[in-house]
């Protein structure tokens, strides 16, 4: 192998306020491989490629380029040495055309003529092996076409290193061929590439060096062919902590919510839930692990009543009247309306769950206003509750009626998951309930969420820390690209093993069978 | 008939230049509320700075150097482009730097414009009163005559020659503008990275393009060419004499923007068409003056089902940019 | 060398949003744009004029307080300008830009004419009164939830429709003006006989009076109602909204129903109780300096009392200067737009700060 350095990181750190995104990371690419970074969500692989990227500045460390320091402090800048990123988020203006997207903020000097840039677009096309019409507008375009103007859009630029950030995670596993074919022949063609990515038979398949990278720090890189699955598993999630979370043994479980055969398609036509079966019990705390973006926000979406489903049933099993209820395809407030006690907190806290501008009480209201025949809000119980919460959940605000935005991450989910807790339900969902939250915080979060189990509550706990998942959770469900890929019970469970179900590959048949150990 | 067209023509090149300079602006993604202000500030800092000239050179008599006519035609254009620029630039500085609402900023941007030509207007008018005394004869109806000046044999070629030729140079300028500015939106670098900016303004910058100086800089432009409508208001259509309904023709050319669906190529037929419906009424004989009035509904009426049309084929290439109407601002996410 | 370049491309100073502002801060500021924009606007009326400065100010304030005559002028201007604002809040409260208070209020008006012109003399007063109140309040609310519809159902762009409709109903006036009028001069003689009870002998008490109570019950009805409630919600944020179960495209609906209902009041007021009769310049622009009251307000009632009273202490007061001094009255807009120019670009300090750049660390 051609054994020259086309980039290489010295010692690069970054932080962000408190939080250490990456500590003294070593890593070197060289010409024409192709070398994959893996690593749990959080573990620093899109902040350390963003400093590569221009995106963000290093606070310390080295970066080399072509055996010269370099410094790039803009996108503009790492074009200048050659470095493209296709982030996961296309940036592209959906009226224009392929061709306009690529060209655009370039201007080298050239006459401005779309018929050229065409045509180069189309070489280029042509050269990787490429399908693409140059003159299809984005927006008529499928989300493999656009990552593909995204690339040539780098390509253009004349880069000669590419980052891609998960390319894959919205392809269908058709289209990853291709775009694995296209990223083979770049290879021959002399070009770096680095591609960050969840999917181990990905990183197995296409990358000829993996950098494994664990809680910002860079663990190891080896050689893909003298690795296993395992291996990396293993390097990825690192050993278990423990870290102490009460769990009660469930009392009396009994079926609360049965989901069978869901499926959805988002606005993209892309299949986001896939044939999702499972039974949450009362008085237990199920898990629900994967990689970010495999269907966890539209699994609860859709039972919320908020994300329509193209087939399958939820059944609901009303403790009051001991009936079933199919909320399939209902709105909120008709969940509501049929007696349903469903809380949700929801991960995006404060484009969701509250409203940034109001204060504590009237967001505590957002549940209950609907209350009592009179057409004018009653702010007393919200008010009391308000404090009760301010005070039983430590919430550290000036006042109960100050705006939640101004409260830092920790109390604004204090108040969220507050609410949805005092509204006594009999299914509570939480979507990373304890994201940029401090340990303190994290472990009330927890506790309420035991507490809502002894109480009899189904909990549906979306997580990512796969130590917590293991502690606090009675059983983990694994998802992976809308599909479940193993239910596991949460006290026996490796974390190796769920790590190996959220990134492998697999059939849905497969998964139904994993599924039909699991219950039993 | 050939009068009620050549007409049209001549009221919906006013209409033309509004929306023009308008979808510039939009193009950027400034919905500029203010452009009926604009072009009134256009049309008074034309005709103040003809009263200037003309009590400089002395009367627009028959008989002098062609220069001091055509002088007389070019200052006025001139500061009509400069005030409808000042304009621009204070809207900007508003809605880019200090990322005040668009909506508030242009609509106080047209209760200044109006309440400024008005003010500027009865100041010139006392000084031609003044200046009439000294014998100076300052008279925007004299001055009128080299805006609608046509081409000398444009009599001679018949009914064509009439409908193609008998314009004044206002009416020649506004078809160039439009054609310069669909050639330079749809086929330049600039045009592009323009409907980048009002389009997707993250995506603009992330490529890096520097959105602010292009909404500063389309806004500026657009609100000269604006201003340059009001002008041909006073100037050619109504052959000098004032009347304060330029705003009125502001909110015509935003509605022919809308028609159009943000092209300056359509506009052309597009404004001619609004014209014809402006002044139909005075054409058709044996309708009350009431029926009149029912006829100036038309251009908006029109206007609102284009837009409702539009809105309900939702095709992505006839929608308002995406980025009209909204502030950017790099770290709001 | 390189690292040189790079350095002077960063930006002297930095923007941020801020997260909250002390409402000493926020008034202080304002306080500050108001005191600027008096002196600029002091200093333009003193270029025109040449007159003392004091003067000026004098003449202003004596136009809005200088008799009793005109302290009930200014009352009447306030209460309308106010009653619009009030109209427009609850839209733009719900991030709807209603810019066509205008034209509702206008067809509210005429449809309070169109009573007095057709029935009035052939029914019993009070009854005639209801049947105005009933058909303005109907015509705005209709007018208004014309574009609102659409919005719902296929986001239509309500700017620009809301823009539209007001020419369309300024067009309806004319026409119907030279309907009614038969001397064909194109202006409709006041129907004195006809039209709102006067309170106290004088036409602007009702609305006065209207008016009032009408921005109690709106403050109530946003901050205490729980319709108020659920178009913050929608206004802050539709995900929200979705997520929380509010019918958005309802509350869009009745929201502008109720705003438009607002419009045709006021078109009421003006038509029934003051002039008696209508033209097509009734409103006046009012519909769009409502847009600015409202706003600058920050859509609450009682602050618009406030803002709505600054513009019209303006307009009045500028319009004594301009009439003293033997300027033409379009003084007194001008001088307005300076002053909004200055409470709009002071909202920037308030919302963001500015942060200069420290001293760049050397990176090592």
């Amino acid at each position: 192998m051609n054994k020259e350095v086309a980039i290489e990181l010295r010692r690069i750190t970054k932080t962000f306020g408190n939080v250490v995104a990456n500590k003294d990371v070593d890593l070197t690419v060289y010409k024409g491989e192709i070398l994959a970074i893996l690593g749990e969500n959080g573990s620093g692989k899109t902040t350390l490629m963003n400093m590569i990227a221009g995106i963000y500045y290093p606070d310390e460390g080295h970066i080399i380029v072509g055996g010269e320091e370099a410094v790039i402090k803009s996108p503009k800048d790492a074009f200048r040495y050659k470095i493209g990123m296709i982030h996961q988020h296309f940036k592209l203006v959906d009226v224009f055309t392929a061709s306009e997207n690529v060209i655009l903020g370039v201007n080298d000097g050239s006459k401005y003529r779309l018929s050229d840039v065409n045509e180069r677009v189309a070489a280029i096309a042509e050269k990787y092996g490429f399908i693409i019409n140059p003159k299809k507008k984005i927006h008529e375009m499928s989300v493999s076409e656009k990552q593909t103007v995204e690339i040539i859009k780098v390509l253009y630029r004349g880069a000669d290193i590419l980052i891609l950030d998960e390319p894959t995670a919205v392809l269908t596993p058709q289209e990853t061929e291709k775009l694995f074919a296209v990223l083979r022949k770049m290879k021959e063609d002399g070009k770096s590439i680095i591609i960050i990515t969840h999917k181990m038979h990905e990183v197995l398949s296409i990358s000829d060096r993996v950098a494994v990278l664990r809680k910002g720090e860079h663990i190891a890189t080896v050689n893909t062919a003298e690795t296993s699955e395992a291996e990396l598993t293993e390097m990825m999630v690192g050993k278990k902590i423990s870290l102490n979370i009460n769990r009660p043994e469930p009392k009396n479980p009994c079926e609360r919510l049965v989901v069978s055969n869901i499926s959805s398609v988002d606005s993209e036509g892309v299949q986001v839930l896939d044939d999702i079966s499972f039974t949450a019990f009362s008085g237990e705390i199920l898990g629900i692990a994967g990689i970010a973006g495999s269907g966890q926000r539209e699994l609860l979406e859709s039972i919320a009543g908020l994300y329509p489903i193209t087939s399958g049933e939820i059944m609901y099993n009303n403790p009051a009247s001991g009936e079933m209820e199919n909320l399939r395809n209902k709105t909120p407030m008709q969940i509501r309306d049929l007696g349903v006690r469903l809380s949700f907190v929801p991960e995006d806290r404060l484009g969701m769950g509250l409203v940034g501008n109001m204060g504590i009480t009237d967001n505590i209201m957002l549940r209950s206003y609907t209350k009592g025949k009179s057409m004018f809000l009653d702010r007393i119980p919200p008010k009391n509750l308000a404090k009760e919460i301010i005070k039983s959940l430590e919430v550290s605000t000036p006042d109960e009626e100050t705006p939640v935005r101004r409260l830092s991450g920790g109390n604004v989910q204090k108040v969220l998951v507050g609410r949805e807790i005092a509204s006594a339900p009999s299914v509570l969902m939480a979507a990373y309930p304890v994201r940029g939250l401090d340990i303190n915080s994290s472990y009330m979060i927890y506790n309420l969420l035991t507490q809502q189990k002894e109480n009899g509550v189904a909990v549906i706990f979306v997580g990512e820390d796969l130590d917590v998942l293991t502690e606090l959770c009675d059983r983990i469900l694994v998802i992976n690209g809308g599909k479940i890929t193993g239910i596991l019970d949460g006290r026996t469970a490796k974390k190796e093993e769920i790590g190996l179900l959220m990134t492998k590959h697999v059939s849905s048949a497969e998964a139904k069978e994993d599924e039909s150990n699991a219950e039993k | 008939m050939l009068t009620f067209l050549t007409q049209a023509v001549r009221i919906g090149m006013t209409l033309l230049f509004g929306s023009t300079g308008e979808t510039i602006s939009e193009k950027s993604g400034h919905l500029n509320l203010g452009v009926p202000g604009v072009m009134c500030i256009g049309a008074a800092f034309g005709c103040v700075s003809e009263t200037i000239y003309i009590s400089k050179v002395g009367s627009l008599t028959d008989g002098r150097s062609f220069f001091v006519y055509l002088f007389a035609v070019l200052i006025p254009i001139l500061t009509a482009i400069i005030g409808g620029a000042l304009a621009g630039l204070l809207y900007s500085v508003l809605t880019v730097s200090l990322r005040s609402n668009q909506n508030v900023t242009g609509l106080v941007l047209t209760t200044f414009g109006v309440g400024l030509s008005k003010l500027m207007i009865t100041s010139v008018q006392k000084k031609i009163i003044s200046a009439s005394v000294t014998g100076v004869n300052i008279s925007f109806t004299q001055a009128s005559k080299y805006f609608t000046a046509s081409l000398p044999f444009a009599n001679k070629l018949g009914v064509v020659g009439k409908l193609l030729f008998s314009y004044g140079i206002m009416i020649y300028l506004a078809i160039a503008v439009a054609l310069i500015a669909a050639y330079v939106l749809s086929k330049t670098r600039l045009g592009l990275h323009l409907r980048a900016v009002g389009e997707n303004p993250a995506t603009a910058d992330a490529a890096g393009i520097n959105v602010s100086a292009y909404r500063y800089g389309a806004t500026c432009v657009g609100c000269a060419v604006s201003a340059l409508g009001g002008l041909t208001f006073i100037m050619d259509n109504l052959n000098g004499n004032w009347e304060y309904i330029i705003d009125a023709m502001g909110w015509l050319s935003v509605a022919l923007v809308i028609f159009t669906v943000w092209k300056p190529n359509i506009a052309i037929p597009g404004s001619i068409i609004f014209g014809g419906l402006y002044i139909a009424a005075s054409y058709i004989n044996g309708i009350s003056l009431a029926t009149k009035e029912i006829f100036k509904i038309l251009p908006y009426f029109v206007t609102v089902v284009v837009l409702i049309i539009t809105s309900i084929r939702n095709k992505r290439e006839n929608q308002p940019p995406a980025g009209l109407g909204m502030n950017y601002f790099r770290e709001e996410r | 060398m390189q690292k040189n370049e790079n350095s002077r491309h960063e930006p002297l100073f930095h923007i941020a949003k801020r997260s909250s502002v002390s409402m000493k801060k926020a008034i202080a500021v304002r306080a500050i744009a108001i005191v600027a924009a008096l002196l600029v606007a002091g200093v333009f009326i003193f270029a025109i004029t040449k007159r003392n400065p004091i003067e000026i100010y004098k003449q202003m304030f004596l136009g809005v307080f200088g008799s009793a005559h005109r302290i009930t002028k200014a009352l009447k201007s306030l209460a309308i300008l106010l009653c619009i604002s009030l109209a427009v809040t609850p839209a733009f409260k719900m991030k709807f830009w209603n810019c066509g208070a205008e034209g509702q209020a206008l067809i509210g008006g005429l449809a309070c004419a169109a009573c007095m012109f057709y029935i009035g003399g052939s029914v019993p007063k009070w009854l005639l009164v209801i049947i105005m109140t009933v058909t303005s309040i109907l015509a705005g609310a209709i007018w208004a939830v014309i574009p609102a519809l659409f919005k719902a159902k296929w986001n239509t762009n309500e700017t620009l429709f809301t823009l539209m409709m007001n020419y369309v109903a300024t067009s309806l006036v004319a026409f119907f003006i030279k309907c009614w009028a038969k001397d064909g001069s194109g202006i409709l003689r006041p129907m004195t006989e006809y039209g709102l009870p006067q309170l106290a002998n004088t036409d602007y008490l009702l609305a006065v009076i209207v008016v009032t109570l009408l921005t109690v019950a709106t403050y109530i009805y946003m901050k205490y109602s729980k319709h108020g409630y659920e178009i913050t919600v929608v206004g802050e944020s539709e995900n929200t909204a979705r997520y929380i179960g509010i019918n958005v495209k309802k509350v869009i609906i009745r929201t502008m129903l109720l705003s438009g209902a607002i419009c045709g009041l006021c078109g009421l007021l003006l038509v029934g109780g003051i002039d008696k009769t209508i033209s097509t310049e009734t409103i006046g622009g009012q519909g769009f300096t409502a847009i600015m009251v409202s706003w600058l307000g920050k859509f609450n009632p009682i602050f618009m009392i406030l803002t709505s009273f600054l513009i019209v202490f303006l307009q009045v007061g500028t319009k004594q200067v301009s009439t003293s001094f033997r300027i033409d009255t379009s003084l007194a807009d001008i001088t307005t737009a300076i002053i909004l120019f200055f409470i709009i670009g002071c909202e920037f300090f308030i919302n963001y700060k500015i942060m200069f750049r420290k001293k760049e660390k050397e990176v090592k």
